[in-house]
């Protein structure tokens, strides 16, 4: 037997891998606040209401921009979304203007929208997009929120806790969080020492901090009339909730669902549990 | 089969086929009579979890390519599509994708089940070469799907990866080429994929029905590693075994559904949903998790040729995992020291996955290096030695010793001389 000297070997190797820590990569990590979301956890849903103030800024600031190409008009009436009316919905895509065609005279035409056109983006192509953009190409929005994710930034012993942790509270809003906070992170001024590019704004939450986008928000430039404050903070909730909409639009039905499978296969596994007991206990094993 | 059959077709139309093709034969003593050890744990329930992860990817993976554009301009669209237009087409598709990790997540336990209680030892060789193949095609299909959904890690997964085999002298080049089906990843590339990730897992299927032959001739091994001697020892697979099993299906399933209903994405890499871009490179291109410790492994070398030698090597050293281990002990549970190396190696395999996540820079890439080293040492140095100065703890007679009360029935097999007390060395 060799008694102790396998403890000896666990013990040095352990010595060996603890060290391993954060910050032996170059890059910076930043500290991305988590903020409470409607849609969020095992029961999320989301607010209607809100999902219609973020179309409204989305239409008045960000769509002179970014488009919405997976997007259909339509689904801004479907069950789980905004849940515009038919109406609202039909006079919302007649706002656009679609090139349609060939028509009889092999001629491409334009006409109103419909609502099942897809959204219409801002610019024909991608080059023209940066023309009109000094050289940035603003990214499409329809899956913005689940493009961009948060480094957990926590040292590897303690991440598996916090993957159980996610997994199990159902935290998938690193997008919405991320978004929210590069949408109130400009700064008007580039602390001492950051040298900008030309073009560009500072940003706290962007990688890097210098981003092409201008400042998008300031309070009152978009008008609700439900009487919700009219503030940076508020735009951007709403417009990241309306775009993790966009993004997901089978939110709701997907977290409603899952409820009941979970019912269901929680029944079943302990039925299956007890009928197993139940046979096993005849026999030693 | 190895067992005697026990079928007794009924009269009529079931004696007259089992005449003719005695499939219902085959399905009574491979699925209901099959006598299984009395004394298998719960890891042993990941060999039906496993083909029920293999139904599901591909009962789910038939309707999505019903869906689904393999072209460059429109196969991430069509995904959209899916996920957005196509009824429930949410749930094939997160089930599809969280599928296949949990597909991983099964195997790598079925795997280290094998190792730590010896299951690849005689007679289970061909039995464990199968399951190695099944990896490697599982490892195929799963690289080819992940590049259908046209990410940018999609994308930059498929040039790195297809870019490996440039590193193969004289003929790195024209072998590249030949796997593009052109000068760069592009529409042929991803065609072919298409193709090969549809055909893939059907050829897997096959490979999975020849493993399962593979195990019903010795039969399965279990955690005391001492085989089956008398019939005492066993255990009709059904209802025993059907019960046991699908019970631990159903406790996988719960943790399968609440992944793909609460946390569909979690696995997956943010920058997958942005549609591919030939020129521009991702800042980090991270492959899926279930490929990281292989990743590590790779970036561990400094020269690219042994790079991919080496990670191509651990898995391929697998192959001869049953010579590397001297022990004639088959359980982890009889040999004290063996058990503590497993432990560090399970550990290493993990530290490597964790690695492969990180850049390779600085202190990551010397525990990269680190830990590379020690993957190999235990095949090719520690299993060996270990083999040789061990001394394993005393194993019980038979299965029907270490779990039942009365003393095991001594009319049963005659074991022979070596196989009976393998713990003595010659």
């Amino acid at each position: 037997m060799l008694g102790k000297p396998h403890y000896t070997i666990f013990a040095v190797f352990l010595a060996l891998i603890v060290p391993i820590k954060q910050g032996w990569a170059a890059g910076e990590a930043i500290d991305i606040p988590t903020q409470s979301w409607s849609f969020g956890g095992i029961f999320g849903q989301f607010d209607q209401a809100q999902l219609q103030r973020g179309f409204k800024f989305y239409k008045e600031v960000c769509a002179t921009c970014h488009g919405l190409k997976f997007l259909s008009y339509r689904n801004l009436g479907q069950k789980g979304g905004p849940e515009f009316s038919e109406e609202q919905v039909k006079a919302l895509a007649a706002e656009a203007t679609v090139i349609d065609g060939p028509n009889d005279d092999g001629e491409m035409f334009e006409r109103p929208g419909r609502p099942t056109d897809r959204f219409v983006s801002p610019f024909a192509n991608d080059n023209e997009a940066r023309v009109a953009n000094g050289g940035a190409l603003p990214p499409d929005l329809s899956v913005i929120t689940k493009a961009r994710g948060i480094p957990l930034g926590v040292p590897w012993y303690v991440e598996p806790f916090y993957w159980i942790r996610d997994i199990a509270t159902a935290y998938q809003e690193h997008g919405a969080n991320y978004l929210y906070a590069l949408l109130v992170g400009y700064k008007e001024q580039a602390p001492d020492g950051v040298e900008m590019a030309e073009g560009m704004h500072y940003n706290d939450y962007f990688p890097g901090h210098q981003i092409a986008m201008p400042n998008p928000m300031s309070d009152d430039i978009v008008d609700y009339d439900d009487g919700t404050p009219q503030t940076v903070q508020q735009y951007a909730a709403d417009v990241t909730a309306f775009l993790m909409w966009a993004a997901e639009p089978h939110l709701e039905e997907r977290k409603r669902i899952g409820f009941r499978v979970m019912v269901y296969l929680l029944i079943l596994t302990v039925l299956l549990y007890l009928a197993k007991k139940k046979l096993w206990s005849r026999i030693e094993h | 089969m190895a067992h005697q059959s026990t079928y007794q077709p009924k009269p009529g139309l079931d004696k007259w086929l089992d005449d003719r093709l005695p499939v219902m034969r085959m399905a009574h003593d491979t699925m209901l009579d099959f006598p299984t050890p009395r004394n298998l744990n719960y890891f042993w329930t990941f060999g039906g979890i496993l083909t029920f992860c293999l139904m599901v990817q591909i009962i789910t993976g038939i309707v999505l390519a019903m869906h689904y554009t393999p072209h460059v301009d429109m196969a991430f669209a069509s995904v959209e599509r899916i996920m957005r237009d196509v009824n429930w087409g949410w749930l094939l598709r997160y089930t599809h994708a969280v599928g296949a990790s949990m597909f991983f997540v099964a195997v790598y336990i079925h795997m280290f089940r094998g190792m730590y209680y010896g299951s690849y030892k005689a007679p289970r060789e061909v039995l464990w070469f199968l399951g190695v193949i099944i990896l490697l095609l599982m490892m195929a299909t799963a690289f080819m799907g992940y590049v259908l959904v046209w990410g940018q890690m999609s994308f930059w997964a498929a040039t790195v990866i297809t870019n490996l085999f440039s590193a193969v002298p004289f003929v790195g080049e024209p072998i590249v080429t030949w796997l593009w089906g052109g000068f760069a990843v592009d529409n042929p590339t991803l065609n072919r994929f298409f193709a090969l990730h549809y055909l893939l897992p059907f050829a897997l299927l096959g490979v999975v029905g020849l493993h399962i032959w593979a195990l019903h001739v010795p039969g399965n091994n279990n955690p005391i590693g001492v085989d089956v001697k008398s019939k005492k020892d066993t255990l009709p697979f059904h209802p025993y075994y059907t019960l046991k099993d699908g019970f631990a299906i159903a406790v996988f399933a719960l943790l399968f559904a609440m992944l793909v209903f609460y946390a569909p994405n979690y696995l997956n890499h943010a920058d997958n949903y942005i549609e591919a871009n030939p020129l521009q490179t991702p800042p980090h291109i991270v492959p899926e998790w279930y490929f990281l410790p292989f990743y590590a492994i790779l970036r561990a070398v400094p020269d690219k040729f042994l790079g991919v030698v080496a990670m191509f090597g651990s898995i391929l050293i697998l192959f001869l995992l049953p010579w590397f281990d001297t022990s004639r002990v088959k359980s982890g549970t009889y040999r004290p020291l063996f058990k503590w190396f497993f432990v560090i190696f399970v550990f290493v395999c993990l530290g490597l996955g964790y690695l492969g996540a990180k850049p390779a820079e600085g202190g990551y890439l010397t525990m990269g290096r680190i830990f590379t080293t020690y993957y190999f040492l235990h095949f090719l140095v520690i299993l060996p030695i270990i083999g040789l100065i061990e001394t394993p703890k005393k194993l019980p007679n038979s299965i029907s010793e270490a779990v039942l009360d009365d003393p095991p029935d001594s009319g049963g097999a005659q074991p022979s001389g070596a196989a009976a007390s393998p713990e003595k060395r010659l």
